[in-house]
């Protein structure tokens, strides 16, 4: 495939930038590193400034103060159309008084591209996303999946130096999203472009990208993998964010040379002796734990409990129970004929050590 | 059933309306126009005849130009309005949006005759232009003067449509064009114009379609080689069986029907509006220094002479005498006094016309608008289609319609014909703005949620007390709007209006304008008398616009967007 060979991945650098709306702080401090070729997530909840940003990279929006570089070219003051970053947006915004073939051809003729390369450049972009035959529709004739690949088809045929996806897969439906998802990333590991991809959806990006910044109010909480974020969240709201988790507010104490975290709870965690001294949380994932009569391992760490309440998830069942003051979320995989306990049965949780994970506050 | 047989008689019964009110009389201008006028039998020779005859031909063509040279002048006065407001931080803005619609309030015969003494080869300009360079440019001469006072008096359709299509463009379609390498007028070109075109050409056909069959304005400006003053000259010198008035009629009825066809086709499936996702409206970006000062300049020019007719009628209503001079020679209040102690029943004959025929109307509508969307009555559209239809039709035609079909119909008790007693006058009204009541509570009820009704009896009401308790206070906005803009177009409506009277005491106030602007004494109170009519008109539609953006926040709230 010629666009294949023909796209040079770059390296985006995001210096100390601050946007504000009027006197309203949107994004405060951003420093990012984005790798050539790699395709990076803006995750973060509505109103976390991920859509300006990313937007402050195509040129959108209000002048941001801070450097966005291109390799080593800053292009913060450029306008939008000198800036050659393709962005397909959340609507698709294809243009409703042309057709598919005017659409896609429209980066081009800007370019002043000779005619017959237009065609074949058009065609190109169609097949790759496999819908030339749509090449005479207009984009009201198409399904919304139809628009999205159009959409991306649009800006991939001028080969921009970074793909810019607003939340792309937000208007589709449940199935043809991850239909989606695993396409766009097939045709960005096809041209090596980097990309961002911007969601709300913690699930869309840990599957899609391979790397990615969680944002909250205006500020990057935590940049890595999806992976690495799961299991090492920096603070509450990403370890909240990206997945169902348990909290135990509580000090990490010394005492005869053992360190111990106690909970508000009573509940005691031996821990690591450097953090002593420490107020945090103790965070630890539902499925992390297990569920029983009576203690089985005496190596975990054992809580008492009553079942509050259950919920059937379908692969599993979600126990809420009752430990001292608080609620401790419980998933145990299901399978048929596996015990279920019931409301207000005595229970005992066991988790082992590694599985807790403190985040000092 | 008996839900079912009340609204097919209902139904019924509003088609019996349209039927003897809209449909037969129109009926019988086309009619009469394809009758041989001694045998009765069908012919096109009226047609042949009247493109045989040269002040025909003129005036079919002076009709064509005048409202084709109004578009081209509305266009000239909106476009740079319209792109000011969507496209920068101005200031301005405001000044022009509700600047911008004032002359919509006031019917263009109102201020034809003080634009002349404004514009007028000796009127305020003109000499001030031939004082400082000696030329003088014919702006009221013939047909320039209604092209004027047309282009002046309906920018406003472009104006507002233009706007609201640049403002329902989704941003993003700009920016995904920008994002592509696409700025400035290019862009623009390309993508902005195309996406506003719908918007502009309903505005247009609207602009075309009312210089078409204006009738006041080129009769007081003397200028009657057009089709609707021929039409209105040839019924009342000649008499109601010459048919050269009902060939016109045909003409103009058809290419009203033009106009409004083409708008819809080119509006057909061009819905462009971002569909409540995203953000509306161009990027807007602030002026900077002399760009700021231009513009300004440029938007003062244009909303001046868009005032000029009410500057002009505000001086003559107030002016002694007026003539040959920049200003009046002096100031007085003497013109009012006479109007309203002389001439009182204009007024009150219109309060009482215009309050029948809108009060008929929105009952109507909400009949209408109830039968359409809430009912299954077979050929329910067709209510809608020709009620809308009414639009269609040029008042001098539905004036001649009216005159040709219920001239032998004798009214019992009164023993009058029905063509010249004054409740005509309120059906004609009726009928001409049903139309405007008809959208205002199509509108409303296309708002009002379904749910809402279903809940209603879902708790064991009936339909009847549903529509009572239920729709109609839900509606109640769109129905009060409708009201009023039928009440205000009413009190200035004149062409049909000047078929059907037949006596000066049965006459209102649109009526009165035009038999007083007629005579150089009678010009301060006709102009004191018009301003009374944009008063009337500017409370309606400031009462209608306030009863519209009550009823959509009550409607917001209730769906908690």
């Amino acid at each position: 495939m010629s666009l294949v060979s023909r796209v040079k991945a770059v390296r985006l650098r995001i210096e100390d930038l601050h946007i504000s709306f009027g006197s309203t702080k949107v994004l405060e401090g951003i420093n990012l590193e984005i790798e050539p070729g790699e395709f990076f997530a803006f995750l973060g909840p509505s109103g976390s400034g991920k859509s300006t940003l990313l937007r402050a990279i195509a040129g959108f929006g209000p002048d941001p103060q801070g450097k966005i570089r291109i390799d080593d070219e800053d292009i913060g003051g450029l306008p939008p159309w000198k800036r050659n970053v393709g962005m397909v947006f959340q609507n698709y915004a294809l243009w409703p008084h042309l057709s598919v073939e005017k659409n896609v051809a429209f980066g081009l003729e800007e370019q002043k591209m000779a005619k017959a390369e237009i065609g074949e450049r058009v065609k190109e972009a169609l097949d790759l996303v496999g819908l030339y035959h749509l090449v005479n529709r207009h984009p009201s004739q198409l399904s919304g999946g139809q628009q999205q690949r159009i959409a991306l088809a649009r800006t991939i045929v001028t080969r921009p130096r970074l793909l810019l996806l607003d939340e792309p897969l937000s208007n589709l439906d449940a199935n043809l999203r991850v239909q989606m998802r695993t396409d766009i990333l097939k045709l960005q590991r096809a041209l090596g472009m980097t990309t961002i991809f911007v969601t709300h959806d913690q699930e869309e990006a840990n599957t899609i990208s391979d790397r990615m910044a969680v944002l909250d109010k205006g500020i990057i909480q935590q940049v890595g993998s999806p992976l690495d974020l799961y299991d090492n969240p920096v603070n509450r709201f990403v370890a909240h964010f990206l997945g169902t988790t348990n909290m135990i507010e509580g000090e990490v104490v010394s005492s005869d040379g053992k360190t111990c975290f106690i909970g508000k709870e009573g509940i005691e965690i031996p821990l690591d002796n450097s953090l002593d001294g420490n107020h945090g949380v103790v965070v630890f994932r539902p499925q992390s734990i297990q569920i029983n009569t009576k203690i089985v391992d005496d190596s975990a760490v054992n809580l008492d409990g009553v079942v509050d309440s259950l919920e059937f998830l379908g692969s599993v069942v979600r126990y809420s129970v009752r430990v001292g003051d608080s609620n401790i979320l419980v998933d145990q995989d299901h399978q048929r004929g596996k015990k279920i306990f019931e409301e207000k049965e005595a229970v005992v949780l066991a988790i082992q050590a590694q599985q807790l994970f403190f985040i000092r506050e | 059933m008996p839900r079912f047989r009340t609204s097919y008689l209902v139904a019924a019964s509003l088609a019996f309306f349209l039927l003897i009110f809209l449909v037969v009389p129109v009926g019988k201008v086309i009619y009469v126009a394809f009758q041989d006028s001694s045998t009765g039998a069908f012919t096109l020779v009226n047609f042949v005849d009247f493109f045989k005859t040269s002040l025909f031909r003129e005036s079919f063509f002076n009709s064509l130009y005048v409202a084709g040279m109004s578009v081209l002048g509305a266009t000239i006065f909106a476009v740079p309005l319209a792109y000011f407001t969507t496209r920068f931080n101005f200031g301005g803005s405001i000044l022009i949006q509700t600047l911008g619609i004032i002359p919509l309030i006031m019917p263009p015969f109102v201020g034809a005759v003080a634009m002349q003494l404004f514009f007028g080869t000796n009127g305020s300009v003109n000499l001030l232009l031939d004082q400082w360079f000696g030329i003088n440019i014919p702006f009221m001469k013939g047909l320039n003067g209604v092209i004027l006072v047309e282009s002046i008096h309906y920018f406003p359709f472009i104006l507002i449509n233009l706007s609201a299509a640049l403002n329902n463009i989704d941003r993003s379609m700009e920016e995904a064009a920008q994002n592509l390498g696409s700025s400035g007028m290019s862009l623009f070109r390309k993508i902005v114009f195309p996406l506003a075109m719908p918007g502009y050409l309903a505005g247009a056909a609207l602009v075309f379609l009312k210089a078409f069959d204006d009738l006041g304005t080129p009769l007081l400006l003397n200028v009657n080689n057009m089709l609707a003053p021929q039409a209105y000259l040839r019924i009342t010198s000649i008499g109601i069986s010459d048919p050269m008035g009902y060939v016109i009629s045909v003409i103009l009825v058809v290419f009203s029907l033009f106009a409004l066809w083409g708008s819809m086709l080119a509006s057909k499936g061009k819905d462009y509006s971002g569909g409540g996702k995203g953000t509306s409206g161009l990027l807007k970006r602030d002026l900077h220094g002399w760009e700021k000062f231009g513009a300004y300049c440029l938007v003062i020019f244009l909303l001046l002479l868009v005032l000029s007719p009410h500057i002009s009628l505000v001086l003559l209503s107030l002016g002694t005498i007026w003539s040959y001079s920049v200003l009046p020679d002096g100031y007085t209040f003497a013109h009012y006094a006479e109007v309203f102690g002389t001439t009182r029943e204009y007024i009150t004959n219109t309060l009482l016309y215009a309050g029948l025929a809108a009060g008929f109307d929105v009952v109507f509508s909400v009949a209408i608008a109830y039968i359409v969307l809430r009912t299954k009555v077979i050929g329910r559209q067709w209510l809608d289609y020709i009620a809308t239809g009414a639009l269609a039709i040029p008042g001098v035609v539905l004036g001649i319609g009216y005159l040709r079909t219920f001239n032998d119909f004798n009214v019992p008790i009164i023993d009058k014909p029905l063509a010249s007693w004054w409740v005509i006058i309120v059906i004609a009204l009726a009928i001409r703005r049903l139309p405007y009541a008809l959208r205002a509570c199509v509108a409303a009820l296309h708002q009002v949620s379904i749910s809402l009704e279903e809940a209603s009896e879902n708790l064991g009401a009936g339909k009847t007390t549903t529509v009572r308790k239920i729709t109609v206070p839900l509606m109640a906005g769109g129905i009060v709007a409708g009201f009023v803009t039928s009440f205000a177009t009413a009190a200035v409506e004149l062409s049909a209006t000047l078929m059907l009277v037949t006596s000066e005491s049965d006459a209102p106030l649109a009526y009165g304008i035009y038999v007083f602007m007629q005579s150089a004494s009678g010009r301060g109170p006709g102009a004191a008398l018009g301003l009374i009519a944009v008063v009337v008109v500017a409370v309606g539609s400031y009462l209608a616009h306030h009863f519209i953006e009550r009823n959509k926040r009550m409607q917001m709230s209730a769906t908690g967007n």
